[in-house]
């Protein structure tokens, strides 16, 4: 290759040390790759790359690319310094979904890298911050050619731009005892009823789905989806007696008072002098500590389920918000169940698409309307699981209170009924 | 006269169904899992009701994969494992396997390819990353060169796992940071006004939405030497560059006054205490490739001071909540100043409005 290679001295600082280097992985792409346009490619990506570590600059920009049929799932990046670097001056993204709970055999990893490095730059991450497979760096011709290839055998695209985007789900019911709930069925489900949401962006701004098996919540879902899923239990949690004494033999009783009894935030636990635990299981809140702590001994409860919270989001525009609870509890057994899950998804993502601002995120319209909006809007009834504490201004017009205390009755007792008839 | 090309109607199918590539072992005992163990860093074992177990070997990467790696790290899979893998949400590689016996193998084999086994339970693990100038079109610093140099520098606490409790680390390369919340998060924090391209406003950005998307309504449509276009009140402008992704004319980035600043006390979890937001602690650090030491070495200060004075199980916000903030800032060394008191809305929850005091 008689061609010149860039000088890339910071860069070059990035290969030395013991953590593997992706500039190393971009050089051997650039060296030994058989195809000339993917070192072509690298060469280019690698002198634009130095340029900004030089210049402490970017210099990529958006525009508009899709494949045809959809409006989203790419994101476009053209060069501003492409006369300099013209191999990597169209360097797109395709955004592509994976499986929940981010599964895959070899096979399946290398069918895709023979794609990739037909079409792409070779460069590829598991996953980005929204959860999509990253297929980093496509021309715009060669962007429909690799998204076709793909498609053909199962992949398709996943969101970009105000639109619902890819899920998350966590490892769940495949491999973690903690898990309450079949976290894919969840995350299939409400993707597959919005893929059209999804590939064509007409939302106020980007909406996300994330389950978590459990309230250890490794999908950061509170805090980073406007529809939080995550799975729980309403019963007593199981204890296993015989273990719990082993691991007090093993560990010490100090050590259980210390790391396991005091620090439940609710003080629920109780370690009893014959070395068995005891639960007040009425005021048990599931943080799962004891439960991370002394996981052969303790484990969720039967009665499982899944609390829904919405509204997550990270700083723009009023700052950063956790997802709110609209749904303390619902089973998640049933097709029925299914349904009504998508039936608050859609109420939910149809009263946002109705009544948000353009570039508002669900949780910011809430805080803008009130809860109590929301909630009327989307057809739930309020519960006090919603909040931390009842309101503390004076300043609201209370001339409805006793329809709303009778409904709270009617609620109730309806409750009642159901749970003798069950 | 040439027919229009043909386009291929895509295949609407959406999410992948993932049962199809899971280890045979996870579909059999689906949702019929009792406990699991860690005998090492890096290693879980997961015993199922059945009787059946799973092992979990967890290694490190560049994220950011090349076509060589990627295979490289399916040979591994196919040779050394069961052919099954998945990733963390911190872009871990997993490998299952049904038989004990294939664990050393396997953590030799990726040792030796040189992968970094670790990242599970109490170990400081991967440091989840945005795009950064490698990819994105607004940022301020690079990520994966921020990310690659720190985990230079922890990788035995990867490699280990002698924390309080699990650390998780963030960054993110702009202000509207599209990196989540972490134990210890590295963001940038511009420190100056948008410098404005008056010649391009008019044609390029949507003026109006440019002027909406301002969190404290800075921006107003100004005619700038007869030119339609936009201007900052400077003295309100709060310099977090929501204007530059609309409007790239309002460029926010500055070799210079573009810094870093390092959040801590960011928790997903459920776990004792509820979900918690990360806090400023230091900023106004140099963003300086292509190895960014000065923002290193204060993630390393915060980390061994959490490592000597947490106790077991308390993450870095419970921890901080234990001993106070005064104690924070006193036991890592870093100056508390006027820009850690909140002044956004709701700031006055964050206000010590009791004599709860620590002496």
């Amino acid at each position: 290759m008689a061609k010149d290679l860039h000088d890339t001295p910071m860069l070059d600082e990035l290969e030395s040390g013991p953590w593997p280097s992706f500039i190393s992985g971009i050089k051997r792409l650039r060296d030994q790759h058989g195809d000339e346009r993917i070192r072509g490619v690298a060469n280019d990506l690698l002198g634009q790359l130095e340029h900004s570590y030089e210049t402490r600059k970017g210099y990529w920009k958006g525009g508009t690319i899709s494949v045809y049929g959809y409006g989203g799932g790419i994101i476009p990046r053209f060069s501003e310094v492409g006369q300099q670097f013209p191999e990597s001056k169209e360097f797109h993204t395709l955004r592509v979904q994976p499986p929940a709970g981010n599964y895959y055999t070899t096979d399946i990893l290398r069918q895709l890298a023979d794609s990739w490095e037909k079409w792409g730059s070779g460069l590829v991450t598991f996953h980005g911050q929204t959860g999509n497979i990253m297929f980093i760096g496509a021309d715009s011709t060669n962007t429909q050619h690799f998204f076709d290839e793909i498609n053909d055998y199962g992949w398709d695209l996943g969101g970009a731009g105000p639109c619902v985007r890819t899920g998350m789900s966590c490892v769940g019911a495949a491999r973690c005892e903690m898990s309450n709930c079949n976290e894919h069925r969840i995350h299939r489900t409400l993707l597959t009823r919005f893929t059209d949401d999804i590939h064509r962006p007409a939302l106020p701004y980007k909406f996300k789905f994330k389950v978590s098996g459990c309230p250890n919540d490794c999908m950061n879902s509170i805090e980073r989806s406007d529809f939080a899923i995550i799975g729980t239990w309403r019963d007593d949690m199981k204890i296993d007696q015989e273990e719990v004494k082993a691991f007090v033999a093993k560990k010490g009783r100090q050590y259980v008072l210390d790391n396991v009894t005091s620090r439940c935030p609710t003080n629920c636990m109780t370690l009893n002098d014959d070395d068995t635990l005891s639960v007040d299981n009425r005021n048990c809140v599931k943080c799962m500590h004891c439960l991370n702590v002394m996981p052969k001994a303790l484990h969720p409860g039967d009665d499982k389920g899944i609390s829904i919270l919405i509204g997550g989001k990270r700083t723009l525009k009023i700052g950063d918000l956790m997802g709110t609870v609209i749904v303390p509890f619902m089973k998640m057994e049933t097709d029925e169940d299914y349904q009504r899950l998508v039936e608050i998804a859609e109420n939910t993502i149809d009263f946002w698409a109705e009544n948000g601002l353009e570039h508002e995120r669900c949780g910011e319209m809430i805080e803008r309307i009130g809860l109590v909006n929301f909630l009327e809007g989307i057809g739930l009834e309020v519960d006090p699981n919603m909040v931390q504490h009842p309101r503390k201004s004076s300043y609201i017009r209370t001339d409805g209170w006793d329809e709303e205390a009778e409904k709270w009755f009617r609620r109730k007792a309806e409750d009642k009924q159901k749970a003798v008839g069950a | 006269m040439a027919q229009p090309q043909k386009m291929r109607t895509p295949i609407e199918s959406g999410c992948p169904d993932g049962f199809q590539y899971m280890h045979p072992v996870m579909r059999k005992n689906f949702g019929n899992w009792k406990y699991h163990e860690h005998p090492r860093a890096g290693v879980l074992r997961h015993v199922a009701y059945s009787g059946d177990e799973i092992w979990t070997v967890r290694a490190g990467t560049q994220r950011i994969l090349d076509v060589f790696t990627l295979r490289k790290l399916c040979e591994i899979g196919d040779k050394y494992a069961d052919g099954h893998v998945r990733f963390t949400i911190r872009s871990n590689i997993e490998y299952m396997v049904a038989d004990a016996n294939k664990v050393e193998p396997l953590i030799k084999a990726l040792e030796e390819a040189g992968f970094v086994v670790g990242g599970t339970k109490n170990s400081v693990t991967m440091i989840s990353h945005t795009q950064g100038w490698l990819h994105c079109d607004i940022p301020g610093t690079d990520a994966s060169g921020v990310v690659k140099a720190m985990m230079d520098e922890l990788i035995d606490e990867f490699r280990n796992c002698r924390m309080p409790n699990r650390v998780h680390i963030t960054t993110s390369c702009c202000q509207i940071n599209c990196g989540g919340q972490g134990d210890i998060a590295i963001n940038i924090q511009h420190t100056k006004p948008p410098k404005i391209n008056h010649t391009l406003v008019g044609n390029i950005c949507e003026r109006p939405s440019v002027v909406a998307r301002c969190p404290v309504a800075a921006i107003r449509p100004a005619l700038v030497e007869g030119k339609p276009s936009l201007e900052v009140d400077e003295k309100k402008c709060i310099c977090c560059g929501a204007c530059y992704p609309p409007c790239p004319p309002m460029q926010i980035n500055d070799p210079e006054h573009t810094k870093l600043a390092i959040w801590v006390g960011g928790n997903h979890s459920n776990a004792r205490s509820a979900p918690s937001f990360q806090k400023l602690v230091a900023a106004g650090i140099p963003n300086n490739p292509p190895r960014w030491p000065e923002a290193t070495a204060i993630v390393k200060r915060i980390l061994q001071t959490y490592q000597k004075d947490a106790r077991d199980w308390e993450r870095v916000n419970d921890w901080i909540d234990r001993i106070g903030w005064p104690r924070f800032f006193e036991l890592t060394g870093l100056p508390f100043t006027k820009y850690h008191v909140d002044n956004w809305r709701g700031a006055r929850n964050s206000l010590n409005a009791s004599t709860h005091i620590r002496f």
